[in-house]
């Protein structure tokens, strides 16, 4: 980690035999995965079912829980994320998070953009104001809030704030960009704006979304995965998943006799 | 008789209704009573030696063949002491209550946060007697240039002790008030514990933490017992943090065996303007406060 | 690469704020423990029987100041818990919100809270011992110490009765019940471990005031009280009495005592708190 340049040689990601207890609870089990580069993953399942955990962790947000304790793998691109030589910091830079509630800072539109640039040593205005223009372009929100940079991002409608969100993650150049339920306090019209945005995001960064919603899923994702109980039943490309699924647990979810 | 009985509790309910009523203007009165004496005796006080001379004569000397009273080293005084002793004591009760927030481990922080509270209790003149008699001899042997222990070093000190629980308390509270959300946010960003605490947690509860700074001052602004007990009480202008010197509050109960009716009018002069430094940070924590649960 | 090193530079900042946060704490547990450990170790040496029980003479007794205390404690206590309750009770029973007279009087009670203890002191010797004439006495003091807690029992008290749930008053409304009835069957009496851990906390003021006696009961150490009307003094005033006068044994000494006292009651409110909140939970209400 001796450059903030630094990135991993691919943004493929395999999570191999991941195991994760909180306590006594075991909330995944031995879960395989293989997130293919420059796609969109979705990840699907009823509530409380593992998905979200095991979203988090790809960024290691699960550090943050006392009594967690994880077994397996995560490699992005061949690098084990859970090594002792990885800087969690440079971790996160790379994989950035949008949660299921918006959470904008309570600052200008402009601050929250900037904070991940600063954070990460860039302080020169114009180097700052050219990521602040460029992340809020790719989250296809620039011309919306372009003149009012200044004004606090909590003045923004839902919909607009999850964007700001999406750029604010896009600030720090990720690789890979993990989305829980984005879009499920949202509106219909702002949905279809993050879905729109997160088809022409993919070929830059590798999208992994939760989702609770079966139809988003078909819409947008190239691979899904179907999470029960801590494990994965399923997995493939989505319209294997929904046309021909193998097992029966997933078959009975998709066509709605359970969820 | 039931009519009776029903026109009995009516009277009943109306009566009890006018007790409690009367009980709740009691404070209005209360008030009311304690204005009216004040400025009933200290404006016309004012008005008398004149409100130049009250306020920026630095003389007092209500005793003296000529009596003076200026209250300027006084004001001055009290200023030193209350801007000292909370710039120590809510800097450092902030960093702690942040500490407490986010770096101890939660099993540590209630049992933390209760002895701290209990700490809070203890009565002023203790503060007082160990002013007294540690704070003071340390800072006459080891600090002072002048051979005195006595001053605003000893008094902001002192204060800034006292204040410790009431800052601490009111800062983990605003910045447990903060969302989650916003911290959750910005280490998913990839800034450290450190950083999302300082400088996202920490503004956001900015307002929270203001009123409590506005509540201490209030608290050093008002102190009496633990003040007189180790600041010397000659009323000359303060010009070292080692002199003796007093504040508004120790002038009026240093004076308190002087009973001319002037000098005591001069007390009561006194008095009013402590009140009303007082009134406005009162106004202001009040404030400060509703607008703070307005947001929530 | 300057960005590497900017980098850096900001999280090793902060993670030496993060130090100093811990040396702020450290610092402030430490500054008042020493206080109470102080007190404890200079002043247990000096506890001799004379002190707390004899008679003022020769050598000096804080029994007068024990009697003086209590006698505080009625008075103060006698006077602003009735007046207080009842106010709570018109406050949060009868009062409408936005009712001007309403917000007068909150914002009375606001104020009185913030008014510094020796102006209270001023005020009581201005109408207890001028004007009414008593000159020192415990009754002026208890009675200046009445208005100054009275916002506080007002304050907590309300907070108490304001959390008993709607739907008892209800029930109690649908069996034909009054509102006075209500209010002293069924509201206070749910309210009442709020009420009286409010009072023991007011106690705790009471004992440990002195700016305000200072100039109401007239410091007087070596008599004991006889009635109210007499002057007299507290454990509160003795400490610094024997403070100022060269007595720093006696001080320390007269400290773990006030000290001893205070945190009892402390612990006592805060151990009803958590027996009630207990009770609170075992019948499903909150």
């Amino acid at each position: 980690m001796d450059s903030l340049d630094w990135a991993f040689p691919s943004s493929a990601l395999e999570a191999k035999d991941l195991s994760l207890h909180y306590g006594p609870f075991e909330a995944l089990k031995k879960v395989n995965l293989k997130v293919k580069a420059q796609e969109v993953t979705a990840l699907i399942g009823p509530s409380g079912c593992g998905k979200s955990t095991f979203l988090r962790t790809l960024n290691r947000m699960n550090d943050l829980i006392p009594g967690c304790h994880l077994e397996g793998q995560v490699r992005i691109g061949g690098v084990d994320i859970y090594a002792k030589a990885m800087d969690v910091s440079l971790l996160r830079k790379r994989v950035g998070m949008v949660f299921q509630k918006p959470n904008p800072f309570p600052m200008s539109i402009y601050d929250n953009i900037a904070f991940a640039p600063r954070t990460f040593g860039i302080r020169k205005k114009e180097e700052l104001d050219a990521i602040v223009i460029a992340s809020l372009r790719q989250a296809s929100i620039f011309e919306e809030v372009k003149d009012r940079l200044r004004e606090s991002a909590l003045a923004l409608s839902g919909g607009q704030q999850q964007r700001l969100c999406i750029a604010r993650a896009l600030a720090a150049s990720p690789q890979i960009l993990l989305l829980d339920e984005p879009t499920s306090a949202l509106d219909p019209i702002s949905t279809a704006k993050i879905e729109d945005l997160l088809a022409t995001l993919k070929s830059a960064v590798t999208i992994v979304i939760v989702t609770h919603n079966l139809q988003q899923a078909a819409r947008i994702a190239d691979t899904t995965a179907f999470f029960l109980l801590g494990e994965i039943v399923e997995s493939g490309t989505t319209e294997d998943m929904f046309r021909r699924p193998t097992d029966k647990r997933t078959e009975n979810y998709i066509t709605g006799r359970f969820g | 008789m039931p009519t009776s009985s029903l026109r009995y509790r009516t009277f009943r309910e109306k009566a009890m209704k006018g007790l409690f009523f009367l009980s709740a203007a009691f404070s209005l009165l209360a008030l009311g009573a304690i204005i009216a004496y004040l400025f009933a005796s200290g404006i016309p006080f004012i008005a008398k030696v004149g409100f130049f001379s009250f306020f920026f004569s630095t003389t007092w000397a209500p005793l003296a063949t000529i009596p003076q009273y200026g209250v300027f080293a006084m004001v001055l005084t009290t200023l030193y002491v209350t801007a000292l002793s909370v710039a120590i004591g809510a800097s450092i009760g902030l960093l702690a209550a942040i500490c407490l927030f986010r770096f101890v481990p939660s099993r540590f922080v209630t049992p933390l946060r209760w002895l701290i509270d209990l700490l809070a209790g203890i009565p002023s003149v203790i503060y007082g007697l160990f002013g007294l008699i540690v704070i003071v001899p340390f800072i006459r042997d080891y600090v002072s240039t002048n051979g005195m222990g006595y001053g605003i070093l000893a008094a902001s000190l002192v204060l800034s002790i006292m204040i410790l629980p009431t800052m601490v308390s009111v800062s983990y509270d605003a910045l447990k008030a903060v969302s989650p959300l916003y911290y959750e946010g910005a280490l998913a960003l990839g800034a450290s514990r450190e950083e999302a605490t300082f400088k996202i947690v920490l503004p956001a509860a900015k307002s929270g933490i203001f009123a409590g700074l506005v509540l201490s001052s209030g608290r050093a602004l008002g102190e009496t017992m633990a003040v007189i007990m180790v600041i010397g009480g000659s009323p000359q202008l303060p010009v070292s943090l080692t002199e003796s010197v007093r504040t508004l509050t120790a002038n009026i109960a240093m004076g308190a065996s002087e009973l001319t009716s002037d000098a005591l009018s001069a007390l009561v002069a006194t008095g009013v303007v402590l009140f009303v430094f007082a009134l406005i940070l009162n106004l202001s924590f009040s404030f400060l406060r509703g607008k703070e649960s307005g947001h929530v | 690469m300057s960005d590497l090193r900017a980098f850096r530079r900001s999280r090793n900042f902060f993670a030496s704020l993060k130090i100093a946060s811990m040396v702020a704490l450290g610092v402030s547990l430490v500054a008042l423990v020493s206080i109470v450990l102080f007190v404890l170790i200079r002043g247990t040496g000096n506890l001799t029987f004379q002190l707390l029980f004899g008679k003022y003479g020769a050598s000096p007794s804080i029994w007068p100041a024990f009697l003086g205390t209590l006698e505080l404690i009625v008075i103060a206590v006698g006077v602003a818990a009735p007046i207080g309750i009842a106010s709570a009770i018109f406050l949060s029973e009868y009062a409408e919100r936005d009712f001007w007279l309403i917000r007068c009087i909150r914002l009375a009670t606001e104020t009185l809270a913030g008014i510094p203890s020796i102006v209270y002191g001023l005020f009581g010797y201005l109408v207890f011992v001028v004007a009414c004439g008593w000159g020192y006495s415990l009754l002026g003091g208890g009675l200046t110490l009445a208005i100054m807690i009275l916002p506080l029992i007002v304050r907590s008290t309300e907070e108490s009765l304001l959390s008993v749930p709607m739907a008892i008053r209800e029930g109690s409304y649908a069996l034909g019940a009054g509102k006075v009835r209500t209010i002293f069957a069924v509201v206070l009496p749910s309210a009442s471990e709020g009420i009286l851990t409010s009072l023991i906390l007011a106690m705790g003021r009471v004992v440990s005031e002195s700016a305000v006696l200072i100039m109401t009961v007239g410091m007087v150490v070596n008599i004991v009280p006889v009635s109210p009307l007499s002057a007299g003094t507290s454990l509160a005033l003795d400490i610094y009495y024997f403070a100022s006068f060269g007595y720093p044994e006696e001080a320390s000494a007269t400290a773990v005592v006030l000290l001893l006292f205070v945190l009892s009651l402390n612990l006592l409110a805060f151990l009803l708190a958590r027996l009630f909140e207990r009770k609170k939970g075992l019948h499903g209400q909150s």
